[in-house]
C-alpha cells in the first residue's frame, strides 16, 4: 500500500505565526504546500504574552507577508513601555520606550486565536493556489522514514504523507524535532514558563486608566520581590477590550522555590498597581500557560536534518532581550527563509541543500546572531556563576550598593534602556530580583492601592476553559511516578498545585506493604499541554489527538 | 458518481421548539418543520462520495411549497442541486404513496438530459439513492426501502462506513447487523443501489487531498446556500406524469384507525430529603443503599 502515500512537495506542521509565514514564502514560490494544524482551528492550541514586533533589521516582517495584518490580526500597538522595580508597596518606575524601540519598526498587542485564525485563512488562500492547502484538526505524530531517510510525516487522521521537504513550525513541545533528536525537554534551565491570564476590561476604561487614545497601548513590566525568590518577572499588556496580564520565570528557578505559578500570578494581580488599574474591572476570562524556550540555551544552532527543517519555538527560537521578549518575529524570518531556501535549492535542482541553505541564511540575516548573542556567551561565563551573583547581590544590598543606587538612579535607567547591555544580562537573580527591589527600596514611591477582588482559584480556572478530552486516551503518561522523578510537577505544573485535588498532577499518600510512601499521580484532563512536565517530571509525552484537548478562545 | 440524497421534513422536537396541547397532540403550527436528524448521515456518506468519486449530489423531497426551508438545512450540510416533489394531489400520503412519488421523481431525473449525471447506470438514472435511517415523527422506516423496490434496486440499509468503486460499478459498506454496534458485516452491492445509512454512520477520509476537497466543497455549498432557490427544481404530479389514484391519499393504503395518547411518565418521584449533618438519617441512607452496593 506504500505506493499509496500522498505527496506533497512541502508539508509545514503547525499553522502559528511561523508556519504561516514558510507557507506564505512557498507558496509565493510556487511550491506545492500542504499545512497541517492540529487546533480545531489556527490559534486554538496556541498561547503568547504577548507582543509581536516588526524589527527593521529583520528579513522578514509579519504584515510584509501579509498585508492588513496590523488592521485585521492584532490589538493595540505599544506606544508607551515601562519597568517597574517593586518592593512591597514601594515602586520605582523606568521608562523603556527608548529600549523596546530600538531596532522596531512597530510591535503590537495580540491574541493568538483572532491572530492565528486570520493568518490561517490567508495561507489556505495562497497554498490552494499550489495544489495544497491548510487542514486543521490533523495531529502530525512524527517522522515518515524510508530506508533510513525522512521523506515526510505521520499523522493521527492521515495516513503517511511523503514531502521534499517538511517544515516543523510545531511548537516549543514540537514532537517533530524530537523525533529527530533536534531537541529535548532535559534542562530546566533551557525554559521559561509562562502563565497568562486575560482580563476584559471595557475599551474606555482601558483609554482612561492607562492613558492611551485609540491607535495606543501600553506595556508594563514587573520585577522585584513580588515574587518571592524566583527569577522573572510580569507583564500586562493593553488589548482593544481586554488586558493581557502574565508572569514569565525561569523554569529551573520555579523547581528551585518550588513555587506555584499560579500563586505567583496573583501576586501580580493584586499588588496595589494591579489594584489601581484593574479596581471594579476583575473579569478573568482566560488562564492559560506555555513553555517558552530561553534561545540563548535553547536555540539550535544547526536547526535542519535530511528534509526536515525546524523553526520558531520548535526551534527554540525565542529571544529574551533582558526584560523583552521576541519570539513570533523571529519565527516569522526563520519561516520565510526556511520556505525561500527551499523555493531556491528547488530552483537549483538540490533540494536536499534546502536545510544547508536555510542555516546559512539564519546566519547571514542576523538571526541566529540576535538569538545567541555572542556577548551573553562571553558575560555568562563570567556572570552565572554562583560566588559571582552572591558577591554581586552583596555589595547591591550593603550600604555602599544601595549609596551606589541612589545615586546613579537616572544612570540605571539609562541602563535599563541598553539594547547591548539588555542582551548580555546574566540569568541570575541580581537582576531580576535583588537589583530591582534595591531600586524600588531606594528610589521607590509608595503606591497605595488595594485590591477590591480575589484573584480566580485554579478550580475556577480550569472549569472555565474548553476541553475536549479524548477520553480513555491520555495524550501523557507517567514513566516514573516516585518522588524524585516527577514530584516537581505537582508544583510546577501550572493547572496543579499542592493541596489541590482537581490538577493534573496531584501527590498522594499509597500504602505498600505495610509501609507508606508518596505517589505522583497523573490525570491529563485539566492540561493545557503546556509542556511544563515533560521537562521537570520522567512523562512520555504527547500532544493530544487533532481537534482534542484544552481549546483557547483568547491565546 | 450522482448520488440523490432523499428526506423529508418534520417538526422540531428538540425541547423549547416543539408545541403540545392540552391532549398531547402535537401542534403543527406552533412548531417549527426541520429537516429530518437522521438525514444529516445519508448527506455525509453522499458528500463523502462525491468527495472521493467526485460528480455531483442532489437532494429530493416531496411535501408543500413550505418545505424549501428543508432543502435549505440540507444544502447547508451539502447539495448541489434541490428536488422538492409538490403538488395538492401528493398530500396526506402514507409511505406507500410516497415511495411511488418519490421514485417517479429518481426516474424524472434520469429521464432528463438536464439533470441526469449518471457514471454507471444506462437509464441515466443517478448512481446512489442515500436515505437516513428512520424519521423522527413518523419513524416507519418503510419509505426508503419501499422507494428502493420501486426502483428495483439492492438495498444497504444500517450502514456505518462506505467505500465506492466506480470501476468495478460496485459499493462494499460496513453495516449493523440488526442495528446493534456489537455485530458488524461487510457487504457488497452492484451500482446502482440504495444505502441507508445509520445514525452511527461516520464518514473516513485518511488523505490530505481528500480533507482539502470536502473543505471546498464545504465552503461552496455554504455560498451556494445564500441562493438555494437558484438551484431548486420543482417538478408537480403532471411533469412527473403521475396518476392521482396512485399518490396522495387516495394512493394510501394505511388507514389510521385512532390514536392513544402516549401515558405520561410520572413527573414526580418519592423522594426524601436528608440533611447531611443529621447523622441519624445519614445512616437510614447508608442502610438503604447498602443492598445496592455490590458493585453490580
Amino acid at each position: 500500500m506504500t505506493d499509496d502515500y500522498e505527496h506533497y512537495e512541502a508539508v509545514v506542521v503547525g499553522a502559528g505565526p511561523g508556519g504561516a509565514a514558510a507557507a506564505a514564502a512557498l507558496a509565493r514560490n510556487d511550491v506545492e504546500t500542504l499545512v497541517l494544524e492540529r487546533g480545531v482551528e489556527a490559534g486554538s492550541k496556541n498561547v503568547t504574552g504577548g507582543l509581536i514586533y516588526a524589527e527593521e533589521s529583520a528579513p522578514y516582517t509579519i504584515d510584509g507577508l501579509f498585508p492588513d495584518f496590523r488592521e485585521e490580526a492584532t490589538e493595540r500597538p505599544v506606544t508607551d513601555y515601562y519597568l517597574h522595580n517593586v518592593a512591597g508597596d514601594k515602586v520605582k518606575t523606568f521608562d523603556i520606550t527608548d529600549l523596546h524601540e530600538h531596532d522596531t519598526d512597530w510591535s503590537d498587542a495580540v491574541l493568538r486565536r483572532k491572530m492565528d485564525s486570520w493568518l490561517a485563512e490567508r495561507v489556505h488562500e495562497l497554498t490552494s493556489e499550489t495544489g495544497g492547502g491548510l487542514l486543521t484538526e490533523v495531529r502530525v505524530n512524527g517522522l515518515l522514514r524510508e530506508d533510513g531517510e525522512i521523506t515526510g510525516v505521520t499523522c493521527d487522521e492521515l495516513d503517511p504523507i511523503r514531502a521534499d521537504v517538511v517544515i516543523a513550525a510545531d511548537g516549543v513541545n514540537s514532537e517533530l524535532a524530537r523525533d529527530a533528536g533536534l531537541m529535548d525537554w532535559e534542562e530546566p534551565d533551557e525554559w521559561f514558563q509562562g502563565v497568562k491570564a486575560v482580563v476584559d476590561v471595557p475599551e474606555d476604561v482601558i483609554a482612561e486608566r492607562f492613558d492611551v487614545g485609540d491607535d495606543e497601548g501600553a506595556a508594563h513590566l514587573f520585577s522585584g520581590d513580588l515574587f518571592e525568590d524566583v527569577r522573572g518577572g510580569g507583564f500586562l499588556y493593553t488589548n482593544e477590550d481586554s488586558l493581557s496580564i502574565g508572569t514569565v520565570f525561569h523554569l529551573d528557578s520555579i523547581v528551585e522555590e518550588q513555587a506555584e505559578p499560579q500563586e505567583l500570578l496573583n501576586n501580580l494581580l493584586t499588588h496595589p498597581l494591579m489594584a489601581d488599574w484593574l479596581e471594579g474591572h476583575y473579569d478573568e476570562v482566560e488562564y492559560s500557560a506555555k513553555l517558552v524556550p530561553d534561545s540563548k540555551k535553547a536555540a539550535h544552532p544547526s536547526p535542519h536534518q535530511g528534509r526536515l527543517m525546524l523553526i520558531g519555538d520548535a526551534a527554540g527560537q525565542m529571544q529574551a532581550q533582558g526584560p523583552i521578549i521576541k519570539g513570533m518575529n523571529h519565527a516569522v524570518s526563520a519561516g520565510a527563509l526556511a520556505g525561500e531556501a527551499f523555493a531556491e535549492a528547488k530552483l537549483r535542482d538540490a533540494p536536499e541543500r534546502a536545510g544547508d541553505l536555510y542555516e546559512r541564511k539564519l546566519q547571514e540575516e542576523g538571526v541566529m546572531g540576535k538569538l545567541r548573542p555572542t556577548g551573553y556567551r562571553i558575560a555568562s561565563a563570567l556572570g552565572e556563576h554562583d560566588p559571582v551573583t552572591s558577591l554581586t547581590d552583596k555589595v547591591l544590598t550593603s550600604s555602599v550598593g544601595r549609596l551606589g543606587v541612589r545615586m546613579t538612579g537616572g544612570l540605571l535607567e539609562k541602563l535599563y534602556s541598553s539594547p547591548t547591555l539588555s542582551q548580555v544580562v546574566p540569568d541570575t537573580r541580581t537582576p531580576y530580583v535583588t537589583l530591582p527591589t534595591v531600586i524600588a527600596e531606594e528610589l521607590g514611591e509608595r503606591i497605595s492601592g488595594e485590591a477590591d477582588y480575589e484573584p480566580k482559584d485554579l478550580a475556577t480556572r480550569i472549569g472555565d476553559l474548553t476541553y475536549d478530552t479524548d477520553v480513555g486516551n491520555p495524550h501523557i503518561e507517567l514513566r516514573d511516578n516516585s518522588m524524585e522523578a516527577s514530584g516537581n510537577a505537582v508544583f510546577a505544573c501550572p493547572v496543579s498545585a499542592q493541596d489541590f485535588g482537581g490538577g493534573c498532577y496531584r501527590a498522594e499518600e499509597v500504602k505498600t506493604n505495610g509501609s507508606e510512601e508518596k505517589r505522583v499521580s497523573l490525570d491529563t484532563q485539566p492540561c493545557v499541554e503546556c509542556g511544563t512536565c515533560a521537562v521537570v517530571a520522567d512523562t512520555e509525552w504527547e500532544h493530544p489527538r487533532g481537534g482534542k484537548g484544552v481549546e483557547f478562545k483568547e491565546g | 458518481m450522482h448520488s440523490v440524497v432523499l428526506t423529508k421534513g418534520v417538526p422540531d422536537f428538540r425541547e423549547g421548539q416543539v408545541s403540545f396541547d392540552e391532549d398531547g397532540h402535537l401542534e403543527r403550527g406552533a412548531t417549527p418543520t426541520v429537516m429530518n436528524p437522521n438525514d444529516e448521515f445519508a448527506l455525509q456518506a453522499a458528500l463523502q462520495t462525491k468527495v472521493k468519486q467526485g460528480g455531483r449530489v442532489s437532494v429530493m423531497s416531496m411535501g408543500p411549497p413550505g418545505y424549501e426551508n428543508v432543502l435549505e438545512e440540507a444544502m447547508s450540510v451539502y447539495a448541489d442541486d434541490l428536488y422538492l416533489l409538490s403538488d395538492r394531489e401528493m398530500a396526506a400520503a402514507d409511505t406507500w404513496s410516497t415511495s411511488i412519488t418519490l421514485s417517479a421523481g429518481i426516474e424524472k431525473i434520469g429521464e432528463t438530459e438536464e439533470h441526469s449525471a449518471s457514471a454507471v447506470t444506462e437509464s441515466g438514472e443517478p448512481d446512489i439513492i442515500f436515505a437516513g435511517f428512520k424519521t423522527a415523527d413518523g419513524e416507519t422506516g418503510q419509505t426508503g426501502p419501499q422507494t428502493s423496490w420501486c426502483l428495483d434496486r439492492p438495498i444497504v440499509t444500517h450502514v456505518i462506513a462506505l467505500e465506492v468503486d466506480e470501476d468495478e460499478e460496485k459499493l462494499r459498506a460496513k453495516r449493523l447487523v440488526e442495528g446493534d454496534v456489537d455485530e458488524i458485516e461487510t457487504v457488497e452491492a452492484p451500482l446502482p443501489a440504495f444505502v441507508v445509512t445509520d445514525p452511527e454512520f461516520e464518514p473516513s477520509y485518511r488523505r490530505a487531498e481528500h480533507r482539502l476537497k470536502h473543505k471546498r466543497f464545504k465552503a461552496e455549498t455554504d455560498e451556494r446556500v445564500e441562493n438555494y432557490e437558484a438551484h431548486l427544481t420543482t417538478w408537480s404530479a403532471e411533469e412527473l406524469d403521475l396518476d392521482p389514484d396512485f399518490i396522495g391519499l387516495d394512493g394510501s393504503p394505511t388507514i389510521v384507525s385512532g390514536v392513544d395518547p402516549i401515558p405520561k411518565a410520572p413527573s414526580e418521584r418519592e423522594a426524601t430529603m436528608v440533611d447531611p449533618d443529621d447523622a441519624e438519617g445519614m445512616d437510614e441512607v447508608l442502610e438503604t443503599m447498602r443492598p445496592l452496593a455490590g458493585g453490580d
